[in-house]
């Protein structure tokens, strides 16, 4: 199902339509048998919050020229940005019962040339930031007043082309450009900091020239408000540090690298609906 | 002399020594700074190559259309799709060892599966780049953008061509790649001599009745194939030399009818023997017209440090290597 347009929601109704799209996440996942889980629920509310309430968009004119750009630079999260978009209307709700099928729009990881509204194709993980910083690079060329937005993991800051992009975009002082960080400390392999250490993410940023905030990914006021205060500063990009939980909503995935990768199977996905139904067992499922 | 008039050629082609000679790169300038003229989304990034990409020449004219990547080739290709979806037709240069050397699977994503319209151009191709050795002396940068779905391929003879290539690439959609080789290459065609993506053009038409060996030839290598036609005519061999700057698409129709009437192929490029201009013939000859084909190019090695002159025939890569191959060809056809 397609949400009803409206011009505001309000906060208390977002969540609530990222509780509902969780499931529709879960029920595309199960379907498809392969992908990822836990960074997609874990961005819900991040998209959620995008979708319906931060960017200036048109589904129905996807490339409509003073659209604000939100790329996705981690192409593995698509699920959720594809749960999202056709909750926004950008396509019809049962496309989503496609992912990963042959012949659908909805590749294991997104392409521009098949679906439009994605921005831009993406997968190899850290060549995002540079395709954002090259859009807000044009509009600041051109006197545009849209905004280039770049949702990124933490896993591709170990990549050296995330840096490369971020030093141009510190020294051309691309104000119209709003990274956000999912910082959720997973990869494949396991946890970030185990793996290939990030730390200190801010101060790194903040060496080349960016603006940075941290703020609870999962908290939908939290995030509205950083972007209106990256979109204040004027002269620096600005980065969102949002430290979210791994597979948020789902109690057996929450925090977990071994669900970075893969999808629930039919059981885990009846058990992981009924939680999210029931806010984890705290309220009464309507459709129990 | 039977170069072909159609093509419009400068005088004194087989005299070497009378041939002006410059860089093809400043094709690149000169036709970056008139499809800037033209068209206003034209813009230019570069890694810190200006001067010796001649990207330096749009800067000069367009300093606002200018973008300095520094030296982060990964980051400009990714940075010019961004542009490109934007609307901008971005030129990104550096040497070809590091883009579409470095940043290939940039190229890959965000360039070619993308459909960007990010035209790259890779200075510094084959050995004729002389001292600076093989670290980089691209040889394998066309076989790397070849196989890319989406991706055209240029590899012009001298500084005319490339003018034209950058100005033709500038007006349609879609990637492409252009390599430039050589310091100074002699100048072989004229402003009027015609180019159009997709064409061979004929340069060389035998002076006999008889053709025997087709020669295709690209870069530098072409002036080269000329006076190899030259030599091998007066051995009494009949001689066609194309031009074939357009590496892909490839003027399949020419080829065809070519190896037809001679039935017997030479293919010459200062690039791997392997996977470029010749690997291109020979896939589609394989396929549609058996004859043999003899790829001069580089054998399955790295470059080295030395005069490119003097490189150029240590890697084979002169008239006599193109003389020696065609009489190859035509041997292997009896």
């Amino acid at each position: 199902m397609q949400f009803p347009k409206k011009e505001h929601y309000s906060v208390d109704e977002l969540y609530k339509m990222a509780n509902e799209m969780r499931v529709d996440l879960i029920k595309m996942l199960t379907k498809a048998g392969s992908g990822h889980s836990a960074s997609p629920l874990g961005t819900m509310e991040i998209w959620t919050a995008f979708y319906f309430h931060i960017l200036n968009h048109n589904p129905k004119k996807p490339d409509w020229e003073e659209r604000d750009r939100l790329l996705l630079s981690c192409g593995h999260y698509c699920p959720v940005r594809y749960t999202v978009m056709a909750h926004a209307g950008y396509f019809p709700h049962e496309e989503l019962w496609t992912l990963r099928k042959y012949g659908t729009r909805l590749q294991g990881h997104p392409e521009r040339e098949r679906l439009p509204g994605v921005e831009t194709t993406s997968g190899p993980l850290g060549s995002g930031l540079s395709q954002a910083a090259g859009m807000a690079k044009v509009a600041k060329m051109d006197g545009k007043k849209w905004w280039t937005y770049v949702l990124m993991s933490d896993g591709e800051q170990q990549t050296g082309q995330i840096w490369e992009a971020a030093m141009f975009a510190g020294n051309n002082k691309l104000g119209n450009l709003i990274g956000i960080l999912d910082r959720n400390n997973i990869q494949i392999n396991g946890f970030t900091e185990d793996v290939m250490p990030l730390e200190p993410l801010m101060q790194k940023y903040e060496a080349f020239g960016w603006h940075v905030q941290d703020i609870d990914g999962h908290n939908i006021e939290e995030l509205i408000d950083a972007v209106n205060k990256a979109k204040a500063v004027f002269n620096k990009p600005s980065l969102i540090l949002a430290h979210t939980i791994p597979g948020r909503g789902v109690e057996f995935m929450e925090r977990k690298y071994e669900w970075h990768g893969k999808p629930p199977n039919p059981k885990e996905a009846l058990e992981a609906i009924r939680e999210i139904r029931t806010l984890g067992g705290r309220i009464r499922s309507e459709h129990e | 002399m039977p170069i072909n008039k159609a093509a419009k050629l400068v005088e004194n082609i087989l005299d070497k020594a009378k041939l002006e000679a410059k860089p093809t790169r400043d094709g690149f300038g000169l036709g970056a700074v008139a499809a800037g003229k033209k068209d206003p989304n034209v813009v230019v990034l570069c890694a810190d190559l200006s001067e010796s990409t001649r990207a330096q020449m749009f800067q000069k004219e367009f300093p606002d259309r200018y973008v300095e990547v520094g030296v982060a080739e990964q980051n400009m290709a990714s940075l010019a799709a961004g542009m490109a979806l934007a609307g901008k037709v971005p030129f990104i240069a550096s040497y070809a060892a590091f883009s579409p050397g470095r940043n290939n699977e940039q190229i890959r994503t965000t360039i070619s599966l993308n459909n960007a319209n990010v035209k790259i151009m890779g200075a510094h191709a084959g050995v004729s780049v002389g001292p600076d050795g093989a670290t980089h002396q691209a040889l394998e940068d066309m076989a790397l953008m070849r196989v890319q779905p989406n991706m055209k391929v240029f590899a012009p003879c001298d500084v005319w061509e490339a003018k034209k290539i950058v100005e033709a690439i500038a007006q349609i959609y879609g990637p492409a790649y252009m390599r430039f080789a050589r310091d100074k290459t002699p100048v072989i065609t004229t402003a009027e001599t015609p180019f159009a993506i997709g064409v061979a053009q004929l340069f060389w038409e035998s002076a006999k009745e008889k053709v025997d060996v087709a020669i295709f030839a690209c870069g530098p290598l072409v002036h080269e194939s000329i006076l190899a036609a030259a030599v091998l005519e007066k051995e009494g061999l009949g001689v066609e030399v194309y031009d074939s700057s357009s590496v892909k698409p490839l003027d399949e129709k020419t080829v065809l009818a070519a190896a037809k009437k001679a039935g017997a192929v030479v293919t010459a490029e200062e690039h791997q023997a392997k996977g470029g201009l010749g690997g291109a013939i020979a896939e589609f000859l394989g396929e549609n017209h058996p004859v043999p084909v003899i790829r001069v190019g580089v054998k399955d090695r790295f470059g080295e440090s030395g005069e490119p002159d003097e490189l150029m025939v240590a890697f084979g890569l002169v008239a006599k290597d193109i003389v020696a191959a065609a009489k190859r060809a035509v041997e292997l056809k009896k």
